[in-house]
């Protein structure tokens, strides 16, 4: 297997030229990516794009053809995987589902449920749980871990409109506090923006990467979004009325706008300079 | 007890092996029901005859014969279902009739050799002889002992494949590990209610636990529990009734099902 655990100074992970095929299908081609302590990359594109495929070459599930996956030596994963369905049949508390991934010190478990607030939820059976709490309780499981780099796909799904602006709010703040690189998988084009650091827009190949203004106004993302989903940024873009720093950085103003903002699409990293 | 014993040789030695037999398809049924694998330990079942025919042509314990088989039945199926050609129940089909159709043949082709057939196909629980029994139990306490030694894996990569595997479970291990223990168990289980019924004795004790249950070792244990009364049910009901020995723990296995299907409506109150 390609996945190499050797990589350059601050980055967790490191894609280059990656392809993975299935068969005699081509599912990604020529993707390039990498992840530093701290950052939010997400990964967007359309149904079928490869998104998920992607996420699991980086965890080493899907063997890459050609290119490679490289991890920072030693780097701890924790992973949310995409529509988990548990079989019913199986009798679980939520304590017990999260401590799955193995034996840890006594309060831990605790610590991460509250982390993640549902510390209330913790002896219920883990088949009760909203979709929200649902979700949350994958996260603690990963966070459970200790990681260094998150990889969420499609962490809001099943999640309501206010739940899902909810949990994306509560994934900045883990990765404010902790300082861990998360890459994650969405479809939420607007709540992905306001709060994502770098942004990969994938359809089978790589269609644009780079910061989320630079990728809202590229035109292969207009293209395969609609121009609507493009203006509708950049509305909110030219009648934003907070003040950046030097590097178009806003970071204090983040956390209190990511509550009272999220799910506008409000963007609030950087806007007119450019990105490398 | 003593006097049963010393009337009834046969009758104790039915009921060591029967309860043995419920300790391992208890836990390792709670398994089959979480993995919906039901219709695959069926298969696996099924292709003991075939296991049963090659020990006689190789004049090997039919047990080993058995375990043989079904673990290689075991890794087609795990194969084939990974090359996603045919739908897993088109597959579980082929084998598990195929198979059980390749024995039924292989055996009548033994030169010279009565082979009861009835017994290995409803079980013949009441002929359990001294060597079955230590087969049984060095089978079933090996198994008790995996189970409790890779418990959290196994049930990892239950719940979660993919989400075991990036935790540092060695899936594939754990999966060959599983397949190995319904295999042995399969063969132990045979004897007590046959290999039309084996499925039967993984399914309908654990199936029956699940509404008692809060948790998956309390449903593995629970399901032990059950499976254990339906032996003695069904091993006394053979004894007053004359009834078929194997038939009767899995239709006293049943009623167990149905008193707990029955409590549940009623407690629930919906």
């Amino acid at each position: 297997m390609n996945h190499v655990r050797n990589v350059a100074a601050g980055a967790l992970v490191e894609v280059a030229g990656l392809e993975v095929r299935a068969k005699n299908r081509v599912l990604v081609t020529g993707i390039e990516l990498s992840v530093m302590a701290g950052e939010i990359v997400s990964i967007i594109g359309p149904n079928g794009a490869g998104k998920t495929t992607l996420i699991r070459a980086v965890l080493g599930l899907a063997p890459p053809t050609s290119g490679s996956v490289r991890l920072r030596a030693g780097a701890r994963i924790g992973y949310v995987p995409q529509r988990l369905v548990l079989n019913p049949n199986l009798p679980l508390t939520t304590r017990r589902f999260v401590g799955l991934s193995g034996t840890f010190q006594k309060g831990r478990r605790k610590a991460v449920l509250e982390e993640v607030g549902i510390a209330h939820v913790a002896d219920s059976s883990i088949h009760d749980l909203s979709g929200g709490e649902f979700q949350r309780a994958l996260l603690a499981r990963a966070l459970l871990r200790d990681p260094d780099l998150l990889v969420l796909d499609e962490p809001a799904q099943a999640v309501d409109i206010t739940g899902q602006s909810e949990l994306y709010a509560l994934i900045e703040r883990i990765r404010n506090e902790r300082g861990c690189g998360v890459l994650m998988v969405s479809h939420d084009l607007h709540l992905v923006m306001s709060a994502t650091d770098k942004v990969i827009c994938i359809n089978g190949h790589m269609c644009c990467a780079g910061h989320p203004d630079a990728v809202s106004q590229h035109p292969e993302y207009v293209a395969l979004f609609g121009s609507e989903a493009a203006r509708s940024l950049a509305l909110y873009h030219h009648n934003h009325d907070h003040t950046h720093d030097v590097d178009g950085h806003v970071h204090d103003e983040h956390d209190h706008h990511a509550h009272d903002h999220t799910g506008h699409g409000h963007e609030h990293h950087g806007h007119d300079h450019k990105h490398g | 007890m003593d006097t049963i014993i010393n009337m009834d040789d046969f009758l104790f030695r039915a009921l060591a092996a029967g309860l043995a037999v419920a300790a391992v398809t208890g836990p390792l049924g709670a398994f089959v029901v979480w993995r919906r694998m039901a219709f695959f330990g069926d298969a696996l079942a099924h292709s003991g005859l075939l296991g049963i025919a090659l020990g006689l042509l190789l004049h090997i314990n039919p047990f080993i014969g058995v375990a043989i088989v079904t673990l290689c039945v075991a890794i087609v199926l795990v194969l084939l279902r990974r090359k996603r050609e045919l739908a897993a129940d088109t597959i579980l089909g082929i084998l598990s009739h195929g198979t059980l159709a390749l024995g039924l043949v292989a055996v009548s082709f033994m030169p010279g050799v009565r082979v009861d057939l009835m017994g290995f196909l409803f079980g013949d629980i009441l002929a359990v002889g001294t060597t079955d029994l230590i087969w049984i139990y060095a089978v079933g306490s090996v198994v008790i002992a995996s189970l409790l030694v890779f418990w959290r894996p196994l049930l990892a990569v239950t719940v979660h494949e993919d989400l075991a595997a990036v935790e540092g479970v060695p899936v594939q291990r754990v999966e060959l590990l599983f397949m190995l223990l319904m295999a042995v168990v399969v063969a132990a289980a045979m004897k007590v209610v046959g290999i039309v019924l084996v499925a039967a004795m993984l399914v309908i004790p654990a199936a029956a636990a699940r509404r008692f249950s809060r948790s998956a070792e309390q449903m593995a244990i629970l399901a032990g529990v059950i499976g254990a009364v339906a032996v003695c049910g069904g091993l006394g009901s053979s004894w007053i009734l004359d009834t078929p020995a194997g038939p009767s723990i899995v239709v006293a296995a049943l009623l167990l099902f149905g008193l707990s299907s029955a409590s549940s409506v009623l407690k629930a109150p919906r």
